[in-house]
């Protein structure tokens, strides 16, 4: 069985975000992109099944941008071969599940990571809707994944506790975080990196189902204030908190 | 698109979650201005009950989709039976609370429908017969307006956002639906509850996080004690989860949870962006840093600059006071 990794490009989480002239797009300048971090899980997570269970591990990103430096990072943490499917335009989770199935394909059987979520649109839906086109089970947010033959048993955390789901293998795993933890690649991996397949290929991209109108920051909050130094401060505090603010209950 | 409006209920254990109620009352809002009726679907098995409890929120229809294969909560079980409703009641709008249950469903049934999919919404409008969704980017660090071009749309509506006061005279009628078998390959075996006393991040109405500046996971004891008396939950910044301080099911920010509590109480928390961008919407912050220059103090709505360890048990005392007085 081979074993798929999807690898998003958003903006580093240290980015202050600006909006651009057009309204619906950010300001790109001093941005720095890197790989989704729940992807980074997720490719961590497939280097390891990998090497328990055999196969070819593949990583597979889709987007307009350069990342070819990003993508022989996943190759030296141990993937096989990395291709990158180069549209333009905006696409949405279901526009990148649609053309990760189409090349995914092929692959099949697989067993497919990503991460639970994009941290830029932050919607946590293509991986669901990747399984959806291929038929595969799906399992959300897993933080914990166990494999015993062709069953795999994962949890995830729901409000006020946590559940274990149950899949067959061949899935798609959408991942949290904490479920691993990613590892750097060597400077002898970097190195072997170079050789391992890197492939480029236009991909058609379909047609946007939601249409964005605008991108908006959202309104600053007013100016706070420092009301005082240490422990003299705290029955300005507990007054302001009571009889301000209201939200303690004498 | 088609007007109606069909509400995918959450239930566990026969109890409808308030994230559901939520979703019915954003319906609701967004029917009166489009035009449409609003319908819901409950699924699981042995559910009559609760789907009764439904009848007088104001939707005109509860549909029942019952069986013993969706008495556990799968992906593919659930996502066929509230296609089967959505077919039934033609609705060109599906909501759905965005817990982690619902976050799980609704983008299989956006699939199923071939639909677009707005998830983790707060703001729903509707232009000239349009309805436009708002929903948080990067972690509530911009918000994105958009409209669906396909003939249905399933949203997201994020907990906490619309009120739950769906009450009302209406009488919705009950309708069984055939639960057709379903592949299921991917279920639900068990669930734990988490450790009593402990209570969840994106669920507490007030949470006391803890930064680097606590100084060890030993030093989270003094920030708990002030939990317990605000019945607050523990929360953590990255930094911190990244030491092993703290699970990450407390980390608040862009890669924990975004949260919008009453009161947030920032305990040597410096304010890196991502931390800011899980906590800003919270309705009053309070932030005590040793350091006056922390990014933390630009959003507190009140700070105290102090040691920590020396103020958050000081605030205990005090607080603890206040609250028996009354």
């Amino acid at each position: 069985m081979n074993v798929i990794a999807c690898i998003a490009r958003v903006p580093d989480t240290a980015t202050r975000i600006r909006i651009a002239a057009d309204e619906k797009t950010i300001a790109s300048d001093g941005v720095q992109y890197v790989i989704n971090p729940y992807d980074e899980i997720a490719l961590e997570e497939a280097v390891g099944f990998r090497d328990a269970h055999g196969g070819s591990l593949i990583v597979l990103h889709v987007g307009a941008e350069d990342f070819q430096k990003d993508l022989r990072q996943c190759l030296a943490k141990g993937a096989d071969q990395a291709i990158h499917l180069k549209t333009d335009g905006p696409l949405g989770p279901s526009g990148v599940a649609e053309i990760l199935a189409a090349e995914i394909q092929p692959f099949l059987p697989a067993t497919i990571f990503c991460g639970k979520q994009s941290v830029d649109g932050d919607v946590g839906g293509t991986g669901t809707m990747l399984a959806y086109r291929l038929d595969l089970p799906v399992v959300s947010k897993i933080s914990t994944f166990e494999v015993t033959g062709d069953t795999a048993t994962c949890t995830r955390e729901i409000e006020g506790g946590v559940e274990t789901v149950t899949t067959s293998l061949p899935a798609v795993l959408t991942c949290e975080k904490g479920l691993n933890e990613p590892r750097r690649a060597g400077l002898k991996d970097i190195m072997a990196a170079k050789k391992k397949p890197l492939e480029v290929k236009d991909a058609q991209a379909p047609t946007t189902k939601l249409v964005l109108e605008s991108l908006q920051l959202p309104p600053e909050r007013p100016e706070g204030r420092i009301v005082g130094e240490g422990v003299e401060a705290v029955p300005i505090l507990v007054d302001l908190l009571t009889n301000e603010a209201k939200v303690i209950q004498q | 698109m088609k007007t109606g409006i069909l509400i995918v209920i959450e239930q566990r254990g026969g109890e409808v979650k308030r994230a559901s109620l939520e979703a019915i009352a954003a319906g609701l809002g967004v029917a009166e201005k489009l035009g449409g009726g609003v319908s819901a679907v409950v699924i699981g098995n042995d559910i009559a009950a609760t789907a009764a409890t439904l009848s007088g929120t104001g939707v005109e229809k509860i549909y029942t989709v019952e069986g013993t294969h969706l008495e556990a909560y799968s992906t593919e079980g659930w996502c066929k039976a509230a296609t089967a409703a959505a077919e039934a009641s033609d609705a060109g709008i599906l909501m759905v609370g965005a817990t982690t249950l619902g976050r799980d469903l609704a983008p299989a049934l956006a699939a199923a429908l071939e639909a677009g999919y707005a998830s983790d919404c707060t703001g729903l409008d509707v232009e000239n017969g349009n309805l436009f969704v708002t929903r948080p980017v990067y972690a509530g660090k911009a918000n994105a307006r958009v409209t669906c071009t396909a003939d249905i749309l399933v949203v997201g509506t994020r907990p906490n956002v619309f009120p739950a006061n769906v009450q009302n005279d209406g009488t919705g009628t009950i309708e069984s639906l055939a639960a057709d078998a379903a592949e299921i390959r991917a279920q639900v075996t068990g669930i734990a509850a988490a450790t009593k006393g402990t209570k969840d991040v994106s669920e507490a109405d007030a949470i006391v996080a803890g930064g680097r500046g606590v100084g060890s996971a030993e030093g989270f004891a003094v920030l708990e004690k002030l939990a317990e008396v605000l019945d607050a939950a523990v929360g953590a910044s990255r930094a911190v989860v990244d030491l092993g301080w703290r699970p990450h099911s407390d980390q608040v920010g862009q890669t924990g949870k975004v949260v919008a509590p009453t009161l947030y109480i920032a305990c040597g928390v410096s304010g890196a962006i991502q931390h800011l961008a899980g906590m800003r919407t919270s309705k009053v912050i309070v932030a005590i840093n040793k350091d006056a220059t922390a990014p933390i103090f630009k959003v507190a709505d009140y700070g105290i600059e102090g040691d920590l360890h020396e103020v958050v048990p000081a605030l205990t005392e005090a607080l603890q006071t206040v609250m028996q007085q009354g």
